[in-house]
């Protein structure tokens, strides 16, 4: 459902409207740096964790990069790390410091901490907050019923299939 | 010495045949009708090839002729390549478009700088080495993009939602599968002479022509191989990378193709 939200997915039936409109008719590209993702699994590049986040932004200089790490919660030692030799945990926020290079004003979470051990969902989740409380939507997809407990402002529950809006938290 | 070895000493020559099915015999490798039947299968082609050549490459018979033969080579090579890489999608046009490619490249400077000149007895053999030549690491590089993009599908993805057009979000991938294919053919041409000398010059050898002379031809052969699996490869390459994506950038689904 998230990948409708980014157009990785073209839906089979229906339509995905972003502020008020079908994101069909939407440059895909430009869509995708405004609907930022974070996958279920840590998806590091080959090179350091500064050729990682210029992927995203190939002009990013070092004060931006560092910034985008701090809102990651890692120091700036980590720049020239190679980032396929980062714990998931880490690797999984320099996925989130990557995405949020772009700009984004949503960010889609595919159960991000799935793969995470309890110390470094943690660590995601209060990052993740933060962004929500600064402004920035987030849509986190979780099958942990504790997790949605602590982290949503609005829970939509999607059973076979079917969206049921279940009680705020 | 002379390169012509009769009806006769062909004949003899099958004695190595017996030799290798008699090596499978005493281990027990269960081949011996396997190399019987490649042996007589390769003799048959030669002769029947070898026929038809003769026609062609007679005096006075039109090179429109040789020019069939190629077309016809091209066509075979696609089929191999597409039999070899079912699953592939668009795989026959592509390997089409990149044998002709080659076949117009590499001809093209042999015969239009005047390496070799323009007839029956050049253009076939090169054409044959152009393209024999490129038909293995084709076939790879087919199979490798197609690889490396459905099982890095999650990077791949990573990348495309971070706003990268599709084709750069697939030059990392890319990139290896062309080094990969193209590798081989690099270390086999720094190793020639070295190791075994190559079937061009060996050819001129046991006809007679003078080393030196066996060189020059032999150099030109290499380059113009080099440069037709390089372009054989791109092309491929880049064809098959811009069919696994659709025009507003998604990674189509992936199966694991056919074993050739």
């Amino acid at each position: 459902m998230l990948r409708c939200c980014n157009r990785l997915v073209a839906p089979t039936t229906g339509r995905v409207c972003f502020r008020g409109d079908d994101v069909a008719g939407l440059d895909p590209l430009r869509l995708r740096r405004r609907v930022g993702m974070v996958f279920q699994r840590p998806t590091p590049f080959p090179g350091t964790v500064l050729d990682n986040l210029r992927v995203a932004t190939p002009a990013l200089d070092g004060a931006a990069a560092i910034d985008a790490l701090a809102c990651a919660e890692l120091d700036e030692s980590f720049l020239n790390r190679p980032a396929t030799e980062l714990s998931g945990g880490e690797a999984q926020r320099v996925c989130l410091a990557r995405t949020l290079v772009t700009g984004p004003e949503v960010l889609l979470l595919d159960e991000p901490t799935s793969s995470l051990d309890d110390q470094a969902t943690h660590a995601l989740e209060r990052m993740v907050r933060a962004q929500a409380d600064g402004g920035v939507p987030v849509v986190w997809v979780s099958h942990d019923a504790e997790q949605v407990r602590r982290l949503a402002d609005h829970v939509v529950r999607v059973v076979a299939g079917r969206i049921e809006t279940a009680p705020q938290p | 010495m002379s390169a012509d070895i009769g009806w006769a000493g062909m004949a003899i020559s099958l004695v190595l045949v017996v030799v290798a099915i008699v090596l499978s015999w005493w281990r027990r490798l269960s081949l011996e009708r396997s190399l019987a039947w490649s042996a007589t299968r390769a003799l048959a082609q030669l002769l029947a090839v070898g026929a038809v050549l003769d026609l062609i490459l007679e005096p006075g018979t039109s090179l429109g002729w040789a020019w069939l033969w190629v077309v016809g080579m091209v066509g075979v090579a696609a089929a191999v390549v597409a039999w070899r890489s079912r699953g592939v999608p668009g795989i026959v046009g592509l390997a089409l478009a990149a044998f002709a490619a080659a076949v117009s490249v590499s001809l093209g400077v042999l015969f239009g700088l005047g390496i070799f000149e323009l007839e029956s007895r050049t253009l076939i053999p090169l054409a044959g080495l152009t393209i024999g030549n490129s038909m293995a690491a084709t076939i790879l590089v087919a199979g490798r993009v197609y690889e490396e993009l459905r099982d890095k599908r999650d990077e791949v993805e990573a990348r495309l939602a971070l706003g990268q057009p599709s084709n750069d979000a697939a030059r990392p991938y890319l990139r290896a599968a062309l080094r990969t294919a193209l590798v081989p053919q690099i270390e086999q041409t720094k190793a020639v002479g070295l190791v075994a000398l190559p079937g061009a010059m060996t050819g001129l050898l046991l006809a007679g022509v003078e080393p030196l002379d066996a060189v020059r031809v032999q150099a030109a052969v290499m380059f113009l191989v080099l440069g037709a699996v390089a372009t054989t490869t791109v092309v491929v390459g880049l064809g098959v990378t811009k069919r696994l994506f659709t025009p507003d950038h998604r990674l189509v689904a992936l199966d694991r193709p056919a074993e050739g």
